[in-house]
């Protein structure tokens, strides 16, 4: 049994997000994948941007960071290329990194740099109110798109993939065991790995869009995520509507402050040589 | 001295900017006086007008860029048209006979070399353009001493490209030598 | 001119010699993005910081730069940037999380003409409110200037002790011409210039609070990964690093960031005289045109007019207090700035009307030559 005391920094409870969100399953479902690692609180750090999920770094005892809007993964960058002993998270959502911050998060993903980064994906921008995100699904209503969202959205996995992360995997927090291993395996990842998390909205999203009670957005998730593996073997009937998940993509290709540690030696032995 | 006060000017990519760091490194460095070089220029990395100037004293250098020019160096008749009003009375005016035909009105010392021609045809590349004229005015100019001008080329110029870039400020000062008729 | 230490001469530009500054000061991150008038700065770092166990990195904007900065000064590290007008406005959002959450770094900005991408090769005075008031919210801010490679490169080095000491983002202004001016600089020993250090946490982790109020006012931040567990964040926080929506704490908070600069103006300030002792002419300049103001003040005592410079090389905190004494003695300032009048209004402020302020201003991409600042002199004398 794992004592989850020993990770959270209790003082700072209750916590910020509504009944019914998935932002605190996300986070003991991160402290466990700690726990399994071994890695230290002392190694740790958590960065994080700006949104409901970007508090999360208040909760957790380790070292945190809670930067601005979309800027996560460039102060993350920064600590980690600095320090590239310590263990870096960024705990950000689907507005703060594909919007405000979509550049750092491509580039981040190029790059390769060691850093997980966990993107709760809940479709809107929650703390704000429920304004539409480049994850709204075409049709859904927001606050800011009352006749329903005319913008198609992004697929944030597909997106890391094609910037150049060597780790894309999708959970959600109805399917709990499998989002510890996907997290597990990210931070056992060297180089840039995401984690799509799909974490229902009930207060800004689900009720604007009449799906029911946060019991309701569980079972949808629990209904419509699907195994990859399972999905691909679907007919094409029964794959309408559902969404892919688990590892989508994992890749060995070089990581970025290694790459610099390999010039440092290089630019040594030149001096060497010369 | 004072102030005295050269202007190089030509086109962007000629090493303009190149040339006035080595006039004012061996004044600093080899001949133990004050200088400063600034520069000028615009968008382009390559054609365009651009400019570097070079104030030498031996006190102090309060404001860097040149205010009444004694020498002005011009490779191209974009620059010479351009830059050629600060240029005092009677002071030198070394152009590049191949490429400026319409000179500025005035009372000035006109040296007309052939810099670009001598570059390609004596020493054998275009590219050192810059230095045979450092040679020229070096000689012309006669503020810098010529040998701390060869200590700064070598220290400035790329590793292997020694002898040519000598080569080129040899014929430099060649040139000028008989221009003024030493 | 700087008085000449001893050390090795070299011919440097001014973004080399902050460049070098910034190593011979312990800096030991640099995260940039291309900009002109600054890139030197980048492009000298990023050949040496490999090899003395540095960090360089080029990010994919301003913004990013300005975060990848704060992030490793948070593991210890001596961290700068630089950047020029455009890239200065970008970085604003995150130079106001470093006031915020006291993370020391330095900003330089080779000031180009504005507004917007204006005059890219040319040189202006056009930040100097902007790195004042550029970030939203009120704070302290530090801001220091320099006229010529000497003064880049000490200056440079002052920028990182201010920022350790006083735990705050310092920003350094030159302008295109002292950023590419090529001209003698001594290279001090090592040891010669006084170099400042973090100061680390004199208390177990387990009794840390990172930002406890401390004699000095001055918060001590432990590095990441050191032991000692807490939170940094932009938002409004009590001595703990937690947000707090407390009316007290918030108040506690703000004031904190305006008076822990403001409680040490009197160290931080600096400002240099030249011949102003038994002026009539008080010239006010900084960056290149105090070079400028410098000869014109020489030229007017020749032509009888007893004029002085007034030259700031910390343009914030100003010296409100130094301008009205120098107000009580002179007939009149000339402040002459490449933009159209920005700190005049500061002299002004500070004269207390004891003094008439006239002023030499230009936006034309050329500088104020020293002709422009006697004539105005001999104007007004």
């Amino acid at each position: 049994m794992i004592d989850y005391y020993e990770y959270i920094r209790a003082q700072n409870f209750p916590h910020i997000w509504c009944a019914g969100c998935g932002d605190g399953i996300v986070l003991k479902s991160f402290i466990r994948s700690l726990k399994k690692l071994g890695i230290a609180k002392d190694d740790a750090v958590m960065v994080s941007g700006i949104g409901c999920s970007s508090r999360t770094p208040g909760y957790i005892d380790i070292n945190t960071l809670h930067t601005t809007h979309g800027r996560a993964l460039a102060f993350a960058t920064g600590v980690k290329f600095a320090n590239p002993r310590l263990k870096v998270i960024v705990v950000t959502g689907d507005g703060d990194a594909t919007a405000i911050g979509g550049n750092h998060y491509i580039h981040a993903a190029r790059r390769n740099i060691d850093i997980t980064c966990l993107l709760y994906n809940n479709y809107i921008y929650g703390m704000t109110g429920g304004q539409v995100s480049p994850t709204t699904p075409r049709g859904m209503n927001a606050s800011t798109a009352p006749f329903g969202n005319i913008e198609p959205a992004f697929n944030i996995s597909g997106l890391a993939q094609a910037a150049g992360a060597s780790f894309v995997a999708r959970g959600d927090v109805y399917h709990v065991q499998q989002l510890d291993k996907l997290i597990a395996a990210a931070l056992g990842k060297t180089g840039f790995s995401l984690v799509e998390i799909l974490s229902p909205c009930p207060t800004a999203y689900g009720r604007r869009n009449k799906m029911g009670t946060p019991v309701d957005l569980m079972n949808w998730l629990k209904d419509n995520v699907v195994a990859k593996d399972k999905l691909d073997k679907m007919t094409e009937e029964e794959q309408r509507g559902k969404v892919p998940s688990g590892v989508l993509w994992d890749v060995e290709k070089p990581e970025f402050c290694g790459e610099y540690a390999k010039l440092v030696e290089r630019l040594k032995t030149d001096k060497k040589k010369a | 001295m004072d102030r005295y006060e050269m202007r190089l000017s030509g086109s962007g990519g000629q090493g303009l900017i190149l040339a006035g760091k080595i006039m004012a490194e061996a004044a600093v460095i080899y001949d133990g006086r004050n200088a400063v070089q600034t520069q000028s220029y615009g968008p382009e990395a390559r054609g365009g007008a651009s400019k570097a100037e070079v104030v030498i004293s031996d006190g102090d250098i309060d404001y860097p860029k040149a205010l009444s020019l004694d020498l002005l160096l011009a490779l191209t008749q974009v620059s010479c048209t351009k830059y050629s009003a600060d240029l005092k009375e009677g002071g030198i005016l070394i152009v590049d006979s191949g490429l400026v035909k319409d000179l500025p009105p005035g009372n000035f010392q006109v040296y007309r070399a052939p810099i670009t021609e001598i570059a390609v045809k004596k020493v054998g590349k275009a590219v050192v353009t810059n230095i045979v004229a450092v040679g020229i005015l070096t000689k012309i100019a006669g503020v810098v001493s010529e040998d701390a001008v060869r200590k700064a080329i070598l220290a400035r110029v790329p590793k292997g490209t020694e002898e040519l870039n000598m080569k080129a400020y040899e014929e430099g000062l060649k040139a000028a030598a008989e221009l003024i008729g030493t | 001119m700087s008085t000449t230490p001893k050390g090795k001469v070299i011919m440097i530009a001014g973004n080399e010699a902050c460049a070098e500054g910034a190593l011979y000061a312990g800096c030991r991150f640099f995260a940039g993005y291309p900009i002109t008038p600054s890139s030197e700065i980048a492009e000298h770092l990023c050949r040496k910081l490999p090899r003395l166990g540095g960090k360089f990195i080029q990010m994919e904007d301003e913004i990013g730069a300005m975060g990848a900065v704060i992030g490793a000064s948070l593991t210890g590290m001596k961290a700068l940037t630089a950047t020029s007008g455009p890239g200065f406005s970008l970085k604003q959002e995150n130079i106001g999380h470093a006031v915020m959450a006291e993370v020391p770094c330095v900003v330089v900005d080779v000031q180009r003409g504005g507004p917007s991408t204006g005059t890219p090769t040319l040189p202006a005075q056009m930040d100097v409110q902007q790195a004042r008031w550029g970030s939203h919210g009120d704070h302290g801010v530090i801001c220091l200037s320099a006229a010529t490679a000497q003064e880049t490169f000490e200056q440079t080095i002052r920028a990182f002790n201010l920022a350790e000491t006083y735990m705050t983002p310092v920003l350094l202004l030159i302008d295109e011409i002292v950023g590419h001016t090529t001209e003698k600089m001594v290279i001090p020993e090592p040891g010669a210039i006084e170099v400042v250090n973090r100061a680390k946490p004199a208390v177990p982790p387990a009794k840390y609070v990172p930002y406890a109020p401390t004699e000095s006012g001055i918060p001590v931040l432990a590095d990441f990964g050191t032991g000692y567990r807490y939170n940094v964040t932009g938002l409004c926080h009590t001595e703990t690093g937690f947000p707090t929506n407390d009316p007290k704490r918030i108040e506690a908070n703000i004031l904190h960031l305006t008076d822990k600069i403001e409680r040490h103006r009197d160290e931080i300030m600096r400002w240099k005289a030249f011949r102003l002792d038994d002026a009539k002419i008080a010239v006010f300049a900084y960056g290149a045109v105090a070079r400028s103001a410098r000869r014109a003040v020489i030229e007017a005592r020749e032509a009888g007019i007893a004029a002085g410079l007034f030259e700031p090389t910390t343009l914030w905190p100003f010296p409100y207090e130094a301008i009205l004494e120098t107000a009580g003695r002179v007939k009149a300032f000339v402040a002459a700035e490449m933009n159209l009048g920005q700190m005049a209004r500061e002299v002004e402020l500070g004269a207390k009307c004891k003094a008439e302020v006239h002023r030499v201003n230009r936006v034309d991409g050329d500088p104020i030559t020293p002709k422009q600042i006697l004539e105005k002199i001999k104007e007004v004398a």
